[in-house]
Formats: structure tokens, sequence, C-alpha cells
């Protein structure tokens, strides 16, 4: 095939060098193939003979014999979040030429944000100092105790504390668009797809085009909360996505949902007084420890959360606008017939999030994407099955959703193809911690993912119940 | 005139000349009997109890010169770490009452009552008493309120507080007698009018305005919490603070507390403490480096130069027991047995020993072990954690930075530095500026990890993860393949990236 194309090969015959398996060894280290052919394209790990016929077939692998300097940029990431941006100033640090492009597409709400991803913007960090804010209102009950005198209730202002947490994000917003300027790395507010191979779309806030070529590109794309898919969600429900930055107070609130994210809004907006039910259709925090699960629950239950188990909204009716408005809601058990009403002023839907990927013109250069869960399957150097094209961060199928590991995993894949390294993102052991007013800390297996993996009979579990 | 209270019990007469030291048949009536009903004693006396020997413990306070005694537990539950804790978390929460507003909160600077607080340790502290005591009733171990001494290497003679004599023997014996606050006795009016933490935590009344003398971890843990509280707080520092901890991180301590507006005297030692006719405190000191003398009005002085441990009442030359001749306390080996073959010393009474509760504990445990059998598992005194509780929180394991260069060398060790902002401050407004980490390396590869030293809030829970690190050998290379948890202080440890060596700008910024 190569010889039709008058391509000049090089051709390392594996059964005929003295070391032949060492390199055989050395191969499958760094590209997790052991077969042969192992066949490299202008120093880009193609794949066996398979990939490498599909390549062809698809167009990819004319791009490839193309010489570099045809593309503008060395590496473009897609998605200027926690993963992206740690990627894209790694890449640029080693002196490579990278672009960013970054694009909120806005709520249903209308809500949008600035540079920095999920993280900085409807994620860890507001999450991080609302829960702050209602801790210090049990810190305040405390105080007293400890001597701090004061009589009356303190009541709590939702405008105050927005504008607080909006201008320290506001000058994260700031401190990445200057640390992009600073490492040279293009930075363009667009939302970007790719068109052909090697080429993306670039479609501004007023809806200009222009077009990019790069020799590698990262999908950073992340998520976006889900929707229920029933009447009234979008219309008239909110989700993190809006929360923190909800210019006045949500008021008496139903959270929809188990995960950490339902969990942890429910959890502040009770600790700052409101009042707060959590509507949950199965279990607490599918996927953790179910028995840190329930006592996480519990005590919330203790202090003041509303749980409604095993049930489901199935329709939401605006009774009043306002802001906040009310709203009508109404439930459906998982168990039965039976259905409950009740009026909110404040839908929060939490039931997960989606993958950025359906509408990156992913289809165009034949990345595989899981159908059902919209995530990217990758190998373990954050490869796609497109051998320019690699993703981090939460889009990866069958990886953890947390900044710190996006970051490691965006400043390794830099590190290897720009540097040289060999170094792989390691996701085994990896701490996390759910940040509900009872906090909980956990690395390593839960009991039950324990018990599954190395039997009852060869574990011990040792226990302790404290006060503080 | 203040009546110095001071209660003096005494000690046994000696014993008749015909009471031999005992054989092991017969006449013991305790397998094993501790002196001293602390951390370390009670540990190893419940461990003993729990191993099927016949235990009992000794428990006497000495009231303090100021007249304060408590109850069963020790320095640490009584007058120590427990409500140092307490009223350092009064003070945080202090703090954490100026931050509200800026979350939200709609609440107004508001004054601490002293007595509220007081009143709210004290009585934790004596549910603690009362737990140690049903503790070890529930493991059949036997309890005296008694001032132990010894009479011979396998008798002891108790004194309660009302002069009734008790004689104990046992087959081992345990000192875990502790220390207690060192006086300056050669400064005039120093006994008289000062206290110490042993009267601190046991106020009913607000000491006002203090002058704290030291500058050991008690006296900057102290001053730390009063001036959060609202009082007017001075420290008189003769030469370093901190001595034995990382230098650089001390001074950063005591930079932050300068901040939070306690006042420093440096190189002062006092002279003098005169009492005024209005009840306040006259103290005169010296400032060497300019010859000259000053004074100055406090409500409360308190000492905290120092502890001595509590050997000189325990007649150990009975016994057999030696001392160091500098230090005064117990000279034990890696079983922690003394001069004696049957005498063992835990704690703070033992030379060379951390003056921790969490290692007395242990060392008690595995002695009670190791004496009934179980084990010959010998305590491990090495890359022992630790947080001293000033305001902004300093936790550490390991070497310090001076030690690890002292040990091996400039040119062999690597220091990977940062200073970071707590999320929490930003909203808060409140100055970052002492919050650093550093980690103390080798820098041969794979870099192992000599020390840690945290500096920010909630040092102690951060430091506890990072020293099982340490215990299992942590190379560098490990701390930056382990992943942080977002968004934490403690992440910032597995952060560290830039060496002193570099001189690069040890800002952490961005997320």
């Amino acid at each position: 095939m190569f010889s039709s194309l008058g391509v000049e090969c090089n051709i390392l015959e594996l059964d005929q060098v003295d070391d032949g398996a060492n390199v055989q060894e050395v191969l499958s280290e760094i590209t997790n193939q052991r077969t042969v052919p192992n066949i490299f394209v202008n120093k880009v790990h193609m794949g066996g003979c398979d990939r490498t016929f599909q390549a062809h077939q698809s167009g990819l692998l004319q791009k490839l014999l193309q010489e570099d300097s045809a593309y503008e940029y060395d590496l473009i990431v897609i998605g200027g979040g926690s993963g992206g941006l740690a990627c894209a100033q790694e890449a640029a640090i080693l002196g490579k030429k990278v672009m960013v492009l970054d694009f909120v597409v806005p709520t249903p709400q209308g809500t949008s944000w600035g540079l920095g991803g999920t993280c900085v913007n409807v994620g860890c960090v507001p999450k991080k100092l609302m829960h702050q804010a209602a801790l210090l209102g049990q810190e305040l009950k405390d105080a007293r105790k400890f001597g701090w005198e004061y009589s009356h209730q303190v009541k709590h202002n939702w405008e105050t504390m927005i504008e607080a947490i909006q201008n320290h994000i506001g000058s994260l917003n700031w401190g990445y668009r200057l640390s992009l300027r600073e490492k040279a790395v293009t930075y363009v507010n667009s939302y970007g797809e790719f068109v052909e191979h090697h080429k993306i779309k670039a479609t501004n806030r007023k809806g200009q085009e222009t077009y990019y070529t790069a020799r590698k590109f990262v999908l950073a794309t992340g998520q976006r909360p889900r929707y229920l898919g029933i009447p009234g969600d979008k219309e008239y429900c909110i989700t993190s996505d809006d929360l923190f930055s909800l210019p006045y107070c949500p008021g008496k609130t139903l959270v929809v949902g188990a995960s950490y994210v339902a969990l942890e809004c429910g959890g502040f907006l009770a600790g700052i007084g409101l009042d707060v039910t959590i509507m949950v259709r199965s279990i607490l925090l599918r996927g953790f420890d179910q028995e840190m699960a329930e006592k996480v629950g519990s005590y919330m239950e203790q202090h003041g959360v509303k749980f409604l188990r095993k049930f489901v909204p199935v329709m939401v009716q605006q009774l009043e606008k306002g802001s906040p408005g009310k709203l009508k809601v109404v439930a459906k058990s998982t168990e039965g017939p039976e259905t409950i009403e009740e009026i909110y002023n404040t839908v929060l839907l939490a039931i997960g999030r989606a993958s950025c990927t359906r509408k990156i013109g992913l289809e165009k250069i034949g990345v595989k994407v899981n159908e059902k869960s919209g995530k990217i399957p990758v190998n373990d150097v954050e490869q796609t099955n497109v051998p320019y094209v690699y993703a981090v961060g939460d889009i990866l199928e069958g990886k953890l959703e947390l900044t710190p590991i996006a970051i490691q995993a965006g400043k390794l894949l830099a590190r290897r193809l720009f540097a040289g390294s060999l170094e792989k993102c390691d996701y085994v052991n990896v701490p996390t911690t759910v940040f509900t007013p009872l906090e909980y800390g956990c690395c390593g297996l839960s009991e039950e993912k324990a018990i599954e993996v190395h039997r009852k009979e060869n574990l011990e579990v040792r226990l302790s119940i404290t006060q503080p | 005139m203040r009546h110095l209270v001071r209660s003096v019990p005494q000690t046994c007469p000696g014993p008749s000349s015909h009471l031999s030291p005992l054989s092991s048949a017969g006449r013991q009536n305790y397998d094993l009997l501790v002196i001293g009903g602390g951390s370390g004693g009670l540990a190893c006396a419940k461990e003993a109890a729990q191993l099927g020997k016949k235990v009992a413990v000794v428990d006497y306070v000495e009231p303090s010169p100021r007249g304060t005694r408590w109850g069963l537990g020790g320095t640490c539950v009584n007058v120590g770490c427990i409500p140092k804790k307490l009223m350092h978390q009064a003070a945080l929460l202090g703090g954490m009452v100026r931050d509200a507003p800026h979350y939200g909160w709609a609440l107004q600077p508001v004054p601490h009552d002293w007595t509220t607080m007081a009143e709210a340790v004290q009585n934790h502290v004596k549910s603690l008493n009362w737990g140690h005591r049903v503790q070890l009733q529930d493991r059949k171990v036997t309890y005296f309120n008694i001032k132990a001494s010894f009479v011979d290497a396998h008798m002891v003679c108790g004194v309660s507080k009302g002069g009734k004599e008790t004689l104990l023997s046992a087959e081992h014996i345990v000192i875990a007698t502790g220390g207690r606050p060192r006086y300056p006795t050669h400064i005039e009016g120093a006994l008289e009018y000062g206290i110490t933490s042993d009267d601190l935590f046991w106020l009913k009344e607000s000491p006002g305005k203090t002058l704290v003398v030291g500058a050991s971890y008690v006296a900057l843990e102290c001053a730390g919490f009063l001036t959060g509280l609202g009082l007017d707080t001075t420290v008189m520092i003769r030469s370093i603070p901190l001595r034995g901890f990382d230098q650089q991180m001390s001074s950063l301590v005591t930079e932050y507390m300068a901040s939070q507006g306690t006042r420093f005297l440096r190189g002062c030692t006092p002279s003098r403490v005169q009492r005024l006719p209005d009840g306040q405190l006259q103290v005169t000191w010296e400032d060497p480096s300019s010859g000259k003398e000053d004074t100055g009005t406090f409500n409360t002085v308190l000492w905290a130069i120092g502890r001595i441990p509590e050997t000189r009442s325990l007649n150990l030359e009975k016994a057999g027991v030696h001392t160091s001749p500098t230090s005064q306390k117990i000279l034990v080996d890696a079983q922690e047995t003394t001069s004696v073959p049957h005498i063992y010393a835990i704690g703070d009474v033992a030379e060379g020993r951390p003056e921790l509760t969490p290692t007395a504990i242990m060392a008690g445990k595995l002695l009670a072990q190791r004496l009934c059998g179980q084990s010959s598992d010998v305590m491990d005194y090495e890359n022992v954690p630790t947080t001293v509780f000033t305001p902004l929180e300093y936790g550490c394991v390991g070497l310090s930075e001076e030690e690890a260069v002292a040990r091996h060398g400039e040119e062999h060790v690597e220091v990977y530095h940062a200073y970071y902002k707590p999320l929490e401050f930003t909203v808060a407004e409140r100055d970052a500026s002492q919050c650093y980490i550093k980690m103390v390396c080798l820098r041969k590869p794979p870099q192992l990890v000599l020390g840690l030293h945290f500096l920010g809030p909630n040092a102690g829970e951060v430091t506890q993860g990072f020293a099982l690190g340490i215990k299992c050998g942590a190379s560098y290379a490990q701390v930056m393949r382990t992943v942080g948890i977002h968004p934490t202080c403690a992440e910032e440890v597995a952060k560290l990236r830039i060496s002193k060596r570099s001189g690069l700008d040890p800002t952490v910024t961005g997320c």
C-alpha cells in the first residue's frame, strides 16, 4: 500500500534483529500494541494493519504523510477547563505552538461564564465557598457555646454571598487569561468543532466562523448537567450551572438527584437556612461506599434536610413567576401508584452530567464515542481511536470525573506528546472528598468493591465511631 | 495578700529494716503498678488489665502554687491538649465570626465572655475525668488517688490528701508521672504573682491583659488563643521561638501572630514582678541589646518557660532508678526499662522521648503487651507527627530543614516549597502571607522525604495523612504521583514543584 502511494518506508524486521524481543517490549509499552506490523507515520503511531488501512480509507493517512509545517498549530485543545488548560500550558512551556478554544453554551436559563471550565465557574470552587458559608452558619451557633456573645438569630443574605463568590471566580477567569497570554497560548472564545481531519471550525458568539489546523488535538470539553425530559424541566428548573450565580435567593428548594452534586448543594442550601428537600430515585451516592453514603444522608436528615426516597418527578408547573417564583412539582413513587404534589420556589436538577461530545464534529473524523454514555474510549495514553486526537477529563470513558486527575492527565499527555516522556496517568487510588455538611473523604476501594475484588473472607474491616 | 496554697503530703516513713526486697513469690499485691494516671499510664494500665494482669494505677495532682488541682487523666486531659484545643477553637470561632459577614451572615462584631467558655471547657474536662474513672473500673484496674514514692525497688508508699498511707507492691512498676510547668523562682515575685498553664485553663475569670513569658509551643499557643479571644497579649521571648522546631516555620508562626495583634518583646528577660495597689502586676525586664530596663503593667503573667519532670518526690534513689543529671528525666532504654530491670518509665518523664500524648499512649500499650508476653515490638519514635495549635497552625513530621542539612549536607538536600492561599480565605479577605508548605527531601532520586512542614488551617488534619506516607518511606517521586483532593489546602502538598535551590517564586497561582 505504501509503495503504491509512493511513500518511502523504513521497515524494521524484529525477528531479524538481536534484541527484537526487547524492541517489542518497548513498543508494547509506548503504543499498547504487542502485534506486528506496528506502524508509525511521521512519528505518529498508526497502529496495526487494520487501523492503517482504515486511515487510508478515511483520508487520514494522506494527511499524516504531508509535511508537519502544513499545520498552523502543534496542538489545539478544545475546552478550557481543568484538563484542557493544564495540557495547553504544559505544551506551551515545552515550546509548542498551542491554541485553546473555550466556549460556554448558555444554560436554558441563560447563564454563562468565563474561562476555566466547570471547576472554576460552576463546580469545585463556588461549591466549596458555599459549603464554607454553610459551615460558618453552624460555627456561629457553636461560637455561642464557646463564649461569643450574641443573642439574636443570625440571618443569611444570599446576594452578599453570591457577589463575593462571583468576584473571586472573576479573578480566577482573569488569572487564567493572563496565564495563557504569558505562556503565549492562543485563546479563542469560540465553539470548536471538527470539519475534516486536522481542521476545526471556530464559531464565536456573533456567529463568525474561523478555521484552524493542528498536528494534534486534545478534546477536553467536559460535561453539562442533564435534564429529566419531563414537562417543565428546561423552562422552570435550574441546575448547578445556574445555582452558583443565581442573582436571587432560591428559597424553598427541591433538589432532584442523589449524586454528590445533589447532596452537596442540598447540604449547603440547608446550612444557610433554606427549606430543602432532596428527591432520591433509589440509592445515595451511587458508586461510593454505601454504608458511608447512608451516614452522610443521616447526618443531613438530622440537620433538617428532608429526603423523599424512591420518588421521581413527572411534571413541573409554574404557578407564579418571580425571583424566585412558585413551582408545583408532581412526583411518582418508583414502587407503586402513589403520587405526591408539593410547591417549591426552586427546583434544582442534579441527576447526572452528559458529556459534550455529540456536537463537535467527531463523526466527521471518525472518533469513536460511546453511543449510550457519550463518553470517549481512550487507551492508557489518552489516545482516541484516531491517532492524532487525544482526550482528557470528564469525557473519558471509564475514568474519574475529578479536576486533579484531569490536570494530571493533561500535563502528562503534553509531556508524552512533546517531550518524549513515557509517564502515564495513574488513575488508581485517587482520593476524593464529598463536601456534604459532614464531609466524606475516601481513597481506594469501597467495602462492596473490596468484597467483589478480594472476597469477604480475605478482608478485615476496622471501624471507629468518634466525636470531634 | 494572697495565700499560697500548698499541700505537702508527708513522705512515708522508711521501711523498717526487716522488710527485705520482695521476691516474686507471695507478697506482691499487683502484677503491675502504674504511677501516674495520664496518657501513658492509663493506656499501659488498661492494656495490661485487658491482657489479664492485676493492675493498679496511682494518680495524684499536687496543687499548683496558685492552688489549682484536677482529676484523673493527666496533663493532656486536664491542663494540656484538651483544654488547649478547645480554647484554640474558641479563638478560631472568633475568626469565623469575623469571616461570616463576607459570606452573607448578618452579624456585627461580638465580644467574648471568658467565663462561659471556661465553664464549658472545664465541664468537658470533668466529664473526661469521670470517663477515665469508669474505664478503669470497667477494665478492673484498681485506682488510688494517692501521692506515691518508692520505699524500695518493689514497694511504693502512697499518701492520700487526708494523710492516709497505703503500701503497694508489684512485680513490675511503670513510672508515668509526666511533668509540671517550671517557675523562674530566681525572679522576684514569679511564684507569688505569676500563673502557668496549670492554672490558665481553670481560671473562672478572664485573665485580662496578659504577659506570656516563654517561646515554647505552650507560650505561643496560649498567647495565640488569648489574642484570638480579644485579650491584650504580649509574648516575651528570651532568644528564639519554638526551639527545636524548624526555624523558618517558627518565624512564620510568630509573624502571623504579630499580624493578628499579639505583641512580641524579643530578646528580653523579666527581672521582677510586683503587685500594684490596684491589683495589677508590674513586670520589669531587661533588654540585653540596649542594656535598658523597661516595665509594663498586666493583669496576668503566665510563665511558659518549659516543664520539669515529676521525679523529685518519687524517692527514686530508694529504688535505684537513675535520672539524667541535666534534665532530671528518668533514663530508659529502647524497651522503656530504667536502670532497674522491673521498673519502666514512659511519657514526658522519660529522657529522650517526644513530649506527646500519642507516643506515650502507644509506648504504654506496647510496654504492657511486652510485659504480658504478647509481643516483642518496641516503640518506634521516628517520624512522629505533631502540630502546634497556634492561630495559624503548624504541622510537621520528620526532620526540620536545619536537621536535614546537618545530617546530610546542603548539597544532598532538596527543599520544595510553596506559598498558597486557602480558598476560604479569599471571600473572607484574610491575609494568607504565612500560609506555607515545605518538603525536605534527599536530592538523590527517588528523593526520600525527610520532613514535611505545613503552616495553615487544619494543619493537624493535613499532617496526619502525610505522616503515614513518610512512615512508609515515601519519596518525592511518589508524592508527585499522588493526586490531590480539590479544592483543599492539603492538595498543595502533593503539588509542590518549586525547589528553594531554583530560586523561582514559590507562590501558587490559579486553580
